[in-house]
């Protein structure tokens, strides 16, 4: 698209107008989107074409429409985290990356579905109702960002942010079949973000091919001096990474296979798949070994410790008393403020995040710390540790990057331990803070829905990620004859 | 008070307990931003437009820490004697409440910036060695305003407002180890310990140090020990104590109080209390009991705090004058003795005397000011000598117009009643009140011509040689010039006259 407009053979607006029909044909059957802003993308793509046929576009994606989880701040935009506690709140700032994606000339399509506060995989956690995959749409896009992937994979926008917190952008890349990226932690700014694990959550792009999340990329990176956590340094040159990668040479690259996340519990097709494409990347000229990292085994028992503690924490901030909604107990004549922040939260909340707020609640309390937090910390440091292990022996990790391929919607909902085993693979890198991608690896043979393949880097050395998902892409697309997506169903007319 | 909080005479408290103080004191600083974000921090601003989303707490916003704030933090630290940490964090520390943000307070725990100090503080010549346990950097939170209802508290009120202004501004808690061994000096050490806190922070310029608005506050912890006894009796909490006096007053009900339950064969409830300025007591806040949950974790939005030994030694440097060497030195320079200095610094003033001194004001006049003039005032109001109104450039002018002649003490002394009734500039007020000394030698000879003339017996008695009379014609002149003559020229002409 960034090709077509800089070789004038379109505009933004018409490609923003398009994104909208689209959104307008498909969205009832996919509700990839809490909220269109129609008038202000185009208000935007006016003045990116006005900038391009003034000869000084903004950016490399100057013009190419974006669609935002609604986990980001954005200004004249409602801002919900898939919450009811949120309905209807507008905020008085952008998120960095926001502001950064206005200041490269994107027009905002608008805010995307998610798991209310991002606490899910399947994004049927929302209060405003699920979102579905655009390949089945009886099944769940992934979570929690399955608003933007879904949003992507339905040719309703060509690029969209998400967060992930524990693979929130590469699970719903896997089962939609698109491209998500989580950067190295710090290495693109939170502010703006509603934190639901701060030590944890990272935006990242989502897009339909690794040279697009490149682009993206470089465009919300970098440091921000408003997040104290932001790294300060420059970026590694991503899109150059990516375009190296494309031409199809991985000859020098060490790759590492782990062992504790391509065995059991995996799907079949998944499997299949996974070791496909590693194949794929001995033939680029790759060496592949197979890396141990004993202590991944403890990853999500760490997750959902750290998590929780922290969102408890976050969450604390709605209680009626400054914005958003509030909710009157009833039957109380002059109810106190801990009354009303009682009754708001009761309603407010959903019951996913009513039990991490427990949770956490629990596992911070005095007594219980050490065990828990205290306990959960230290596994960490030994999960980094296992990925420092390993990055010195091998350039990059792989695996693929959920177990299965997309569930049906309401399979999990009453079994959050089931769902919860859909981020195994994913949650290691947010533990450790290193950078991950997920990849479309082509559909699992016994239903015919998408999977993905992940690639691990060591903190920093993002461009690894574009470098090896290019080439996977290029060599994969090979095979298919184009991209994935052009396999999926086409949803004109589909029913909701 | 129940019953069951009978007050024992402080004398009889001493002859059965030991008495055993921590305090808390909270320091406002003076940075010109917040502590997270770069909103100002000026003080009186109209509600709720020093703010932005960070101090708010909005979703999404995120804290940056002030550098001055760590530095401020850093030099009270050294200033205390204590160690600066080489790596701190800041932790969150979780509780509702309406005028908390983020319902969390971004504070330190287990890793404070400064830890395991001292200060030496003087009562009545002696001198006493409070430990310090830990200074820690940490937020401000907003205020409440209940509006209806008769008490101004919450309960009641038909509505509350809430200013967040001062959420966010930076703050250090200052934490003493228990202080034992003082027996009746209890509360004077925890009035000199406040006291010289509060000079060590002026000095500092780290802050403003004002009690009254709220830039220094004391919480006072105090337990009762049987006689003898190791070990501390339960503690109360008698929180934002705010002036000197009222940190003395309050650690004597509470020994009194205490006394009296245990006394009784009752036991002390650990729980905060409140301090009533007015009455002189205080009375139960909450209770503290293990309820009272902080789930304190690290704040994973801060990076830690790791300052450099180079920084370190750089603030050290800057550092000022060590407060006792320097009430040494200035006390042979003032030539005060040992009696004097030691009122002077009873009465929170020395620091009051040095800056009217530096001000141009001779030593013992800038004392006789502050230690009697203002000493009764405050006293008479219930205020703190520094909280008056009068700064020490104010008196250092009167006593410049004192000793150039346009006043007398009387006069004054109203000069300072129009400091106090915020009337202006000396200057302004001596002009606006038209309380200069007359130096019109004809009204003054009119003015003695005409007591000598209404008092015949007198002016005799004079003429006979008895000056000690003289007084009473002085008296009729002043009074006839509302006091606005040199009392001593006045004299001299009387006795010119009548020789």
């Amino acid at each position: 698209m960034a090709r077509a407009l800089a070789a004038g053979e379109t505009t933004s607006v018409e490609l923003t107008q398009a994104a909208l029909d689209a959104i307008a044909a498909v969205d009832g059957a996919v509700h990839a989107y809490l909220h269109v802003d129609a008038e202000g993308a185009l208000a935007q793509a006016a003045a990116s074409d006005a900038r391009r046929a003034a000869g000084t576009p903004a950016s490399a994606l100057d013009g190419v429409p974006v669609a935002v989880k609604d986990v980001l701040a954005t200004t004249g935009l409602p801002t919900t985290c898939g919450s009811k506690i949120l309905e209807g709140w507008l905020p008085p700032y952008d998120a960095t990356v926001v502001a950064r994606l206005k200041a490269a000339g994107l027009p905002i399509l608008g805010k995307t579905n998610m798991d209310e506060f991002a606490m899910g995989s399947s994004t049927e956690h929302s209060a405003y109702g699920p979102t579905h995959n655009p390949w089945d749409l009886e099944r769940i896009p992934g979570g929690s960002g399955g608003g933007s992937a879904a949003a992507v994979a339905s040719f309703t926008a060509p690029l969209a942010l998400g967060t992930d917190t524990g693979g929130s952008i590469r699970q719903p890349g896997a089962v939609t079949g698109t491209v998500g990226v989580k950067p190295t932690y710090g290495g693109v700014s939170r502010y703006g973000l509603v934190a639901m694990a701060n030590s944890l959550d990272q935006v990242g792009p989502v897009t339909r091919t690794v040279l697009d999340a490149a682009l993206l990329h470089e465009i919300i990176g970098g440091h921000d001096p408003l997040d104290s956590t932001s790294v300060d340094q420059p970026l590694p040159p991503l899109v150059e990474a990516a375009r190296q990668g494309a031409a199809g040479d991985l000859s020098g690259l060490k790759v590492g296979v782990i062992t504790e996340l391509s065995g059991e519990g995996y799907q079949a097709g998944v499997l299949a798949r996974f070791h496909e494409s590693v194949e794929l990347l001995v033939q680029a000229g790759a060496e592949v070994v197979e890396v141990s990292c004993p202590n991944f085994v403890h990853a999500l028992a760490t997750y959902y410790l750290v998590m929780p503690c922290e969102a408890s924490s976050n969450l604390a901030k709605f209680d009626a008393m400054r914005y958003g909604l509030r909710v009157l107990p009833e039957g109380v004549e002059s109810p106190s403020a801990e009354e009303v922040m009682r009754a708001t939260r009761d309603a407010g909340f959903g019951d996913e995040v009513k039990r991490r707020i427990i949770l956490g609640t629990y596992a911070l309390s005095s007594g219980y710390y050490d065990a828990y937090y205290g306990t959960a910390q230290r596994v960490r440091t030994l999960i980094s540790q296992d990925f420092a292990a390993a990055f010195e022996k091998v350039d990059v990790l792989v695996s693929p990057t959920s177990p299965t391929t997309a569930f049906k919607l309401g399979e999990k909902l009453d079994d959050p331990l089931a769902m919860y085993l859909n981020d195994l693979a994913t949650i290691p890198a947010n533990l450790a803070g290193v950078p991950g991608i997920s990849v479309p690896s082509g559909l699992a043979e016994e239903d015919g829905l998408p999977t993905g393949f992940q690639v691990l880097a060591p903190a920093l050395a993002d461009d690894r990620l574009y470098r090896v998902g290019a080439a996977l892409e290029a060599a994969l697309e090979a095979q298919w004859g184009g991209p994935l997506l052009d396999k999926a169903p086409t949803l004109e007319g589909a029913a909701r | 008070m129940s019953a069951a909080e009978t007050l024992v005479p402080f004398d009889d408290v001493l002859a059965a307990y030991d008495p055993a103080l921590g305090l808390e004191v909270h320091v406002e600083l003076n940075t010109n931003t917040k502590m997270f974000c770069g909103c100002p921090t000026a003080f009186g601003a109209e509600p709720n437009t020093q703010v932005c989303p960070t101090c708010l707490g909005l979703p999404g916003a995120m804290p940056a820490v002030n550098r001055v704030a760590v530095e401020s933090a850093i030099r009270i630290g050294l200033a205390l004697n204590c160690e600066i940490a080489e790596w701190c964090r800041f932790a969150r520390k979780n509780y509702f409440y309406p005028d908390m943000p983020k319902n969390f307070q971004t504070s330190q725990y287990d890793e404070p910036i400064a830890f395991e100090g001292w200060m030496d503080v003087d009562v009545d010549g002696e001198t006493y060695r409070v430990e310090i346990e830990r200074a820690h950097m940490e937020e401000d939170t907003g205020k409440s305003l209940h509006v209806g209802g008769s008490t101004g508290r919450i309960h009641g009120a038909d509505y509350s407002l809430v200013d967040y202004n001062r959420a966010g501004i930076p703050l250090i808690e200052i934490v003493t180890k228990p202080i034992t061994g003082m027996g009746e000096k209890a509360p004077a050490v925890a009035r000199a310990y406040v006291q010289q806190l509060r000079d060590l922070i002026v000095a500092l310029g780290v802050s403003e140090a004002r009690m009254d608005q709220g830039n220094l506050r004391a919480d006072v912890n105090l337990s009762l020990a049987p006689k003898g006894s190791t070990t501390l009796g339960t503690r109360t909490e008698t929180k934002n104590v705010n002036s000197f006096r009222s940190v003395e007053r309050a650690v004597r009900f509470e020994m009194q109080r205490h006394a009296g339950i245990l006394g009784s064969g009752g036991s002390i409830l650990q729980e905060t209390r409140h301090w009533h300025e007015d009455t002189g007591v205080t009375t139960s806040g909450r209770e503290k009991s293990d309820a009272d949950d902080y789930r304190y974790f690290p704040e994973p939005d801060l990076v830690p705090v790791a300052p450099s030994r180079e920084w370190v030694e750089q603030l050290r440097g800057t550092l000022p004058e060590n407060p006792t060497q320097k009430r040494a030195r200035l006390q042979a320079d003032w030539g005060f003795t040992d009696l004097e200095m030691r009122d002077t610094v009873g009465a929170g003033a020395f620091g009051l005397v040095e800056a009217t001194v530096a001000a141009g004001c001779a030593p013992q006049a800038a004392r006789k000011w502050w230690l009697g003039e203002m000493a009764r005032r405050a006293n008479d109001s219930g205020a703190d000598i520094a909280d008056l109104g009068v700064t020490p450039l104010d008196v250092a002018r009167v006593q410049a117009l004192v000793d150039e002649g346009s006043l007398n003490d009387k006069l004054a002394r109203q000069v300072f009643d129009g400091l106090l009734a915020g009337e202006g500039t000396p200057d302004e007020i001596v002009a606006a009140r038209g309380l200069a000394i007359v130096s019109d030698e004809g009204a003054l000879n009119a003015a003695v011509d005409e007591a000598i003339a209404a008092n015949p017996d007198v002016a005799d008695k004079i003429r006979d040689g008895k000056h000690a009379a003289a007084g009473a014609l002085i008296g009729a002149v002043m009074k006839q010039m509302r006091g606005q003559a040199d009392a001593a020229r006045v004299r001299e002409l009387v006795l010119e006259k009548l020789a």
